[in-house]
C-alpha cells in the first residue's frame, strides 16, 4: 500500500503514541469492520450454527435435554425422517404457507392500487399519505393485532355491523345473532394482511415513483386505453418492487407467532407455534431445531438467495458510473 | 395523467380506513365507563386511573425503556460501523460474508432467532457454570444482546442507503485536498449521514421497546417488559385498561415519529438552502 509508506514516512513523534499512530493510519477501519463481524459471528451466526448441528442430535433426559450419537451414527436423521412422517408438522407448513400466501396476495391487492394511487397524487399530499403509511409501523405491533381482537370479538359494533348487514341481505331464516371470527384462519389472514399491509406499500412505491411517467404518456399517445397501458407498460416495469414487497410480507408471515396466538384456531397451530410448543411444552430441542431448519430451507433459503443476488445486481449498478 | 384516477383514489380511501378505524375504535374504547371492552357505556377516564396505580406495569415500562435505550444506542454504532463498512470499503476480506450476515437477522423469522439466541445463551451460562462456578441469569443483559443483533441490521439497512445517496465528490475532494482518510470520516461522512444515524437510532428504540418474539424466548424470571406483560394480558382476552395503555403508546410514539420526522426533514431542507446558497456564492 502506496499511502501506508507515506505515513511512514512522515515524523513519527508528531502522531503521537503508536496505539493513536496505528489508529489514525488504517486502525479505524480495520476496528469499523470487525467490530459489528464479530458481534454478528457471535451473537447471530454461532447460535444458527449451534440449531443447525442440534437438528442432528437426539433428545434426551439429561440437562440440556439432548447429546450426540445415541443411536449407531453420531448424526441422527430421525428428526427430520419425523418430519415427513408426521401429520402434525406436514399440516402445519400447510397451513402456514396457505395463510401466508393468501395474506401476500391480498397485500398486493390492496397494495398495489395504493402505492400507484400515492404517486398520482400532489407531492405534499403524498409526503402526509407516506408519513400515515409508515405512522402504524411504528406502534406496537401487538398492539395493532389488540385492536382487531377488539374489532372482532361477538359483542364488538363491527362484528354487529357485520352481521346486520348480512342479515339484511339474506333470508330470515338464514339470520344469524353473530359472526365467529375470531380464533379463525380468516382472523389470522385479516390481521396479517393489517400488520404488514406497509411492508408491501413501501417497496412498491419507491418502485413506481422511478418509473418515467413519459413512458404511459407516450403508450397513450400511440393510442392504449389506459388499463393497457397498465398491464404492458407499468405492471412489467413494477416486478422488482411486487417480489420485494412479497418477500417481506411472506416470510415473516409464515413464521408468525402473535398473529396466530391471539386471534388463530389454537387447534391448527402455524409452524412458529410448533416450533415454540416443541422447545418449551415438548422440551424437545432437537425437534425444534429441525423444524426451524426445514422451515429455512423450504421457504426462506430461495428468498434469501434471491435477495442476495438482487442486492449484488444493485451494487454492481451503483458502482457503474 | 388528465383523467382523475378515479378506482386508485377509492382503494387508497379504503386503505387509510383499513389502516386506522381499529386504531381510532380502540382508542374510543378507552374512554368506556362499561366493564365489558366492546360494549359502549359512557365516558369515563377511570382506565387510565388505575393503569398509574398499576406499580406491575410501571415498573415493566421501566424496564422495557432501560432496554430500549441500552440496545438502540449499541445497536446504532454498530450498525453504523457495518454500514460504513459495506458502503465505503469497497474491498475487504469476506465482504461477501459480512453483507450476507448483516441482512440476515433482516429476513430470519423471529421465532428461529428467538429459539437459537434461547439455546446459546443456555449453553452459555451452563459453561460459565460449570468452568467458574458463576451462576448466570437470563434477563437484562441477554435481552439487551438479543436486541442490538436484531436492530443493528436495521440500522445498517438505513446507513448504507444514505451513504449510497450521499455525494461522495466531497469526501473524494477532501481526499485531494491532502486530509487523512479517517479525518474524512470524521469531518465530513460522518456529519453528512448525522440525520440517517438518528433515524436509525430511533428505529432500533421503537424496535426494541416493541419486541415480544425474541424478548419472550431471552427473558428470565422477574425481567418483564411492557410488550411482555401485555402480551400474557392481551392472551386472556380484551379488557378496557389495555385500551387505555394502548392509546397512550399510540400517542406517544405517533407524536415522537411527527416530531423526529419535522425536525429531520427541517434540517435536510436546511442543509439543501445552505448548499444552494454556497454553489451560488461560488458562481
Amino acid at each position: 500500500m502506496t499511502d501506508t509508506a507515506e505515513a511512514d514516512a512522515a515524523p513519527a513523534a508528531r502522531r503521537g503514541s503508536g496505539l493513536a499512530r496505528w489508529f489514525n493510519r488504517r486502525g479505524w477501519a480495520d476496528l469499523t469492520i470487525a467490530t459489528p463481524y464479530v458481534w454478528l459471528t457471535i451473537f447471530f451466526l454461532l447460535p444458527f450454527m449451534i440449531v443447525t448441528a442440534m437438528s442432528f442430535a437426539s433428545r434426551t433426559p439429561t440437562s440440556p435435554p439432548f447429546s450426540f450419537g445415541v443411536h449407531d451414527s453420531f448424526l441422527n436423521f430421525e428428526n427430520f425422517a419425523r418430519l415427513f412422517e408426521d401429520d402434525l408438522y406436514r399440516r402445519a407448513f400447510l397451513i402456514s404457507i396457505r395463510n401466508a400466501a393468501l395474506a401476500t396476495l391480498l397485500c398486493l391487492l390492496i397494495g398495489y392500487p395504493m402505492a400507484l394511487g400515492l404517486t398520482r397524487v400532489s407531492r405534499s399530499a403524498r409526503n402526509i399519505l407516506l408519513m400515515l403509511v409508515i405512522l402504524p409501523f411504528w406502534t406496537s405491533f401487538l398492539l395493532r393485532v389488540y385492536a382487531w381482537m377488539g374489532l372482532m370479538g361477538t359483542n364488538s359494533w363491527f362484528n354487529r355491523l357485520l352481521t346486520s348487514i348480512y342479515n339484511g341481505l339474506v333470508p330470515d331464516d338464514w339470520a344469524i345473532r353473530s359472526i365467529q371470527m375470531m380464533h379463525t384462519n380468516f382472523a389470522v389472514v385479516l390481521v396479517t394482511v393489517y400488520s404488514y399491509l406497509p411492508f408491501m406499500i413501501l417497496p412498491l412505491y419507491a418502485n413506481l415513483e422511478k418509473l418515467d411517467l413519459t413512458l404511459d404518456e407516450a403508450a397513450m399517445d400511440l393510442g392504449s386505453r389506459p388499463f393497457r397501458v397498465f398491464l404492458d407498460v407499468t405492471l412489467p416495469l413494477s416486478i422488482p418492487g411486487i417480489i420485494a414487497g412479497a418477500m417481506l410480507v411472506f416470510i415473516p408471515a409464515c413464521g408468525e407467532l402473535i398473529i396466530p396466538g391471539l386471534v388463530g384456531n389454537p387447534s391448527q397451530p402455524m409452524i412458529g407455534r410448533v416450533i415454540s410448543d416443541e422447545f418449551s411444552s415438548a422440551r424437545d430441542w432437537p425437534m425444534a431445531s429441525a423444524v426451524s431448519v426445514a422451515l429455512l430451507f423450504l421457504m426462506v433459503g430461495p428468498m434469501m438467495l434471491y435477495s442476495h443476488f438482487e442486492a449484488k445486481a444493485q451494487e454492481k449498478k451503483a458502482m457503474e458510473p | 395523467m388528465n383523467r382523475r384516477p378515479v378506482f386508485l383514489m377509492s382503494v387508497l380511501a379504503f386503505g387509510f380506513a383499513f389502516f386506522y378505524v381499529p386504531i381510532l375504535s380502540m382508542i374510543v374504547f378507552s374512554f368506556n365507563n362499561a366493564r365489558l371492552a366492546t360494549v359502549w357505556g359512557g365516558f369515563s377516564t377511570k382506565w387510565y386511573a388505575k393503569l398509574f396505580s398499576n406499580d406491575q406495569v410501571l415498573e415493566a415500562a421501566w424496564l422495557s425503556v432501560r432496554i430500549a435505550l441500552t440496545s438502540a444506542t449499541v445497536a446504532t454504532i454498530l450498525g453504523t460501523m457495518a454500514g460504513i463498512a459495506l458502503a465505503r470499503f469497497k474491498r475487504f476480506r469476506g465482504r461477501t460474508f459480512f453483507s450476507g450476515l448483516v441482512t440476515a437477522p433482516l429476513i430470519m423469522p423471529e421465532v428461529i432467532t428467538g429459539i437459537s439466541t434461547l439455546i446459546f445463551f443456555i449453553l452459555i451460562s451452563n459453561l460459565l457454570e460449570a468452568a467458574f462456578g458463576w451462576k448466570t441469569q437470563r434477563g437484562f443483559t441477554t435481552i439487551t444482546i438479543a436486541h442490538i443483533t436484531f436492530s443493528l441490521t436495521f440500522v445498517t439497512a438505513i446507513i448504507q442507503s444514505r451513504l449510497r445517496d450521499a455525494d461522495i465528490a466531497v469526501e473524494e475532494a477532501a481526499m485531494d485536498l491532502g486530509s487523512r482518510p479517517w479525518q474524512v470520516m470524521k469531518d465530513i461522512t460522518l456529519p453528512i449521514i448525522s440525520p440517517a444515524i438518528l433515524s436509525g437510532w430511533l428505529l432500533a428504540f421503537t424496535i426494541s421497546l416493541d419486541d415480544v418474539v425474541i424478548t419472550s424466548f431471552t427473558t428470565g424470571p422477574g425481567s418483564t417488559t411492557l410488550p411482555i406483560l401485555i402480551w400474557s394480558k392481551v392472551k386472556l382476552g380484551v379488557t378496557p385498561d389495555i385500551n387505555a395503555l394502548a392509546t397512550i403508546t399510540v400517542c406517544v410514539v405517533g407524536l415522537g415519529v411527527i416530531i423526529a420526522g419535522v425536525v429531520l426533514s427541517r434540517a435536510e431542507r436546511r442543509r439543501d438552502l445552505d448548499a444552494q446558497m454556497a454553489y451560488r456564492a461560488n458562481e
